[in-house]
């Protein structure tokens, strides 16, 4: 971090405080002399995409906070007056809650960039770890944040998910009743909900810091998955990369517009615009998108435990990730067999999505399960056995060769340095 | 060059498959006839004349049952609505009756309404409409046409990205209005239910027919039918649910135009930065 900067205070005021305080050739080691692989492609942009999304979603909820009142009469008619009276008010709702999905389609492209480049493996399992990390906070503020506008589907989704704490044995009731604050879905679970939605984000731009540093220490992983050897290999972050991940900022800020302003119900449920009923239970209930692979997993097991259990592994199987993956070329791109089952495995999780939107009954229900059972094949046994049964291609033997051999990421063949096992 | 169109063939290609989320809704097998509306697309505006022709369809008809409670009277002479001139619409609030006080003597007291004030509900609580109502409750209207919905299905909410779709709930509400039969044969209806082919909830539906042809006067011409109020009554009914949507499409349109050109200078800016790195 900071050892990367060879940043030398000229003026009297810089080189008081960096006696003191060295937080200019911190910044300057992170984030402007930092030296960044040259063949990052555009998979690669996605981290400072979810910074600006994170940023944008604290920005736009605070200003919400300032018009939202949090208590079951009136938070239903507080949002409708922010959509309403407020100055622009209809803008900043519709940017949190389409920012929300932003959020979670730009996290989810980040997250398959990591698996397909290998991104987990030593030296970065505590980057990809704490990213786990960050990806679990941000379900949970994003459930949260749902409950707040306390429509029908804020109400029956804190319902149902709460519920599934009931299915731990023994404590199971308590867990839940102390979750909500009383017996039911009431006040007490919307303001402690409103409270750790404001609390999480925070948290969030917390282990961010912490990802950062991380793999600011052991260097960023690149489409070719070798380690950058000479000066030739990287470039400073400033101006190379500040300038690509601004380009790729805007270009998704023109999606988010897109539907911020022209699609902003499209991602969200038409229930939601009735006040929350704890005497009428919707017809389905369904959780926002980014949640329905998930869902159809907690479905596919007919057991209720039992599918908490398997809804959470899911997640829980990514931390250990770095030690299933037996192989020891970290790209894909010089893994043949692996990258076709990584787009089996990107199908399965959207077909997983698909499902979760799905009335539990019939083929739906069959097809779940067998897609949760690839899901945990494709860690605990595709991954692990890889290793073993494919024939990597020939590594580069470094970055700038791979560069010049026409195209990054892309093998070169014959020229190329024998895969060094 | 090439691998950013690559990158950015896949991520519509990924953003399509993911967002793609339909609405679930009950009954799969009601019929929904889709409108052409005004408000439709990126450069969607309220048809003026239609939204007061269907606020005066929904106050001879609908607000008899109907409240309207998240909309204020000034709201009817605001821009991006009905546009009605504020003396017209202080005029419209006057004819209705709002409960203010307590008074000095703490007595609770009725008074004509004021432009600040939000249309009183038809019904004081939920209890007394249903009571009413032989137990089915009029939902208020406000949000309505955001509220209901029905089933898109696969490839359609897929499709609905790109044409901009958001009028599912006025084309419900039209459908629904313009979807009573005669009972088929072979059914049952039950006392006190009507046939309705587009009732998302079911077959039977507790309200009775509410348009007929000839029941509300247009001056302006309109034809005088259940189609057109239906129709006039469902555009009102987004505006009371959206009414900022005009708005929201004119800086929407400002804003891609600003963002696609801001992209632009910022790609090649990048790529004159970069023309000297082999990557």
């Amino acid at each position: 971090m900071a050892g990367h900067s060879n940043y030398v205070p000229q003026s009297a005021a810089a080189k008081w405080l960096e006696s003191r305080l060295p937080v200019i050739s911190l910044v300057r080691g992170s984030f402007v002399d930092f030296p960044t692989p040259k063949n990052l492609n555009y998979w690669w942009t996605f981290g400072g995409i979810l910074f600006f999304v994170l940023i944008a979603q604290i920005i736009t909820g605070i200003v919400l906070v300032m018009h939202y009142t949090p208590s079951t009469d009136a938070a239903f008619n507080s949002v409708e007056h922010i959509m309403r009276d407020v100055n622009f008010g209809w803008m900043l709702r519709y940017l949190h809650s389409n920012g929300a999905s932003m959020f979670f389609i730009a996290v989810y492209i980040h997250i398959f960039r990591g698996l397909y480049y290998g991104s987990y493996k030593a030296p970065r399992e505590i980057s990809w770890i704490l990213g786990v990390i960050i990806f679990l906070i941000m379900m949970g503020t994003a459930f949260m944040g749902y409950v707040l506008p306390w429509g029908q589907m804020s109400f029956w989704g804190a319902t149902v998910i709460t519920n599934l704490f009931s299915a731990i044995p023994l404590v199971g009731e308590s867990i839940v009743t102390w979750l909500w604050g009383g017996f039911a879905v009431d006040n007490p679970t919307l303001n402690r909900f409103f409270s750790l939605h404001y609390l999480l984000p925070f948290m969030i731009v917390g282990v961010v810091i912490l990802h950062v540093w991380a793999f600011h220490t052991t260097g960023n992983n690149n489409p070719t998955g070798v380690q950058p050897k000479t000066k030739q290999d990287t470039l400073p972050f400033h101006p190379y990369y500040t300038m690509k991940d601004l380009f790729a900022i805007v270009v998704f800020m023109i999606l988010f517009a897109y539907f911020a302003f022209y699609l902003p119900n499209y991602m969200g449920h038409p229930d939601n615009y009735i006040e929350a009923d704890p005497l009428v239970t919707p017809a389905h209930i369904v959780p926002e998108w980014y949640f329905l692979p998930f869902y159809a997993i907690l479905r596919a097991v007919p057991d209720k435990l039992g599918g908490v259990i398997a809804m959470f592994g899911s997640i829980a199987v990514l931390f250990i990730l770095p030690w299933l993956d037996t192989s020891k070329v970290r790209s894909g791109a010089y893994r043949p067999m692996f990258k076709q089952f990584f787009w089996i495995f990107a199908g399965v999780c959207v077909a997983l999505g698909y499902l979760g939107a799905m009335p539990a009954e019939g083929w739906y229900v069959i097809f779940s399960r067998i897609f949760t059972v690839y899901y945990f094949a494709h860690f605990l046994i595709i991954l692990p056995m890889l290793g073993f049964l494919e024939k990597p291609l020939p590594l580069p033997a470094s970055i700038s060769e791979s560069v010049l051999k026409g195209g990054s990421g892309k093998p070169s063949g014959a020229a190329a340095a024998p895969e060094t096992k | 060059m090439s691998t950013m169109i690559k990158m950015v063939r896949s991520l519509a290609a990924v953003a399509a498959l993911a967002v793609a989320t339909p609405a679930v809704a009950a009954g799969a097998n009601v019929e929904i006839h889709p409108q052409q509306w005004s408000f439709s697309g990126p450069f969607g505006f309220y048809d003026r004349g239609q939204l007061q022709r269907g606020f005066k369809v929904y106050q001879e008809v609908c607000q008899a049952c109907h409240g309207l409670k998240q909309v204020a009277f000034r709201n009817l002479a605001e821009n991006g609505g009905p546009s009605f001139s504020e003396d017209a619409a202080k005029q419209i609030a006057s004819e209705y009756t709002v409960v203010d006080g307590p008074d000095d003597d703490g007595e609770m007291f009725d008074r004509p309404a004021i432009l600040a004030d939000r249309f009183p509900s038809p019904f004081p609580n939920v209890n007394a409409a249903r009571a009413a109502n032989g137990g089915a409750y009029p939902p208020d209207f406000s949000l309505l046409a955001k509220a209901r919905a029905a089933q898109r299905g696969f490839p359609w909410f897929v499709f609905d990205i790109f044409t901009q779709y958001q009028e599912s709930g006025p084309d419900y509400i039209y459908s629904l209005l313009t979807g009573y039969e005669e009972d088929p044969e072979g059914i049952e209806v039950p006392v006190g239910q009507y046939y309705n082919h587009s009732f998302l909830a079911g077959q039977f539906i507790s309200m009775a027919p509410p348009l007929s042809d000839e029941l509300v006067e247009y001056t302006d011409g309109s034809p005088m039918t259940v189609d057109q109020y239906a129709k006039d009554v469902s555009a009102f009914m987004m505006w009371a649910a959206e009414p900022h949507l005009e708005d929201r499409k004119k800086i929407g349109f400002r804003v891609m135009v600003f963002l696609i050109v801001f992209a632009g200078l910022l790609y090649f800016t990048k790529k004159q930065l970069w023309r000297n790195v082999d990557h």
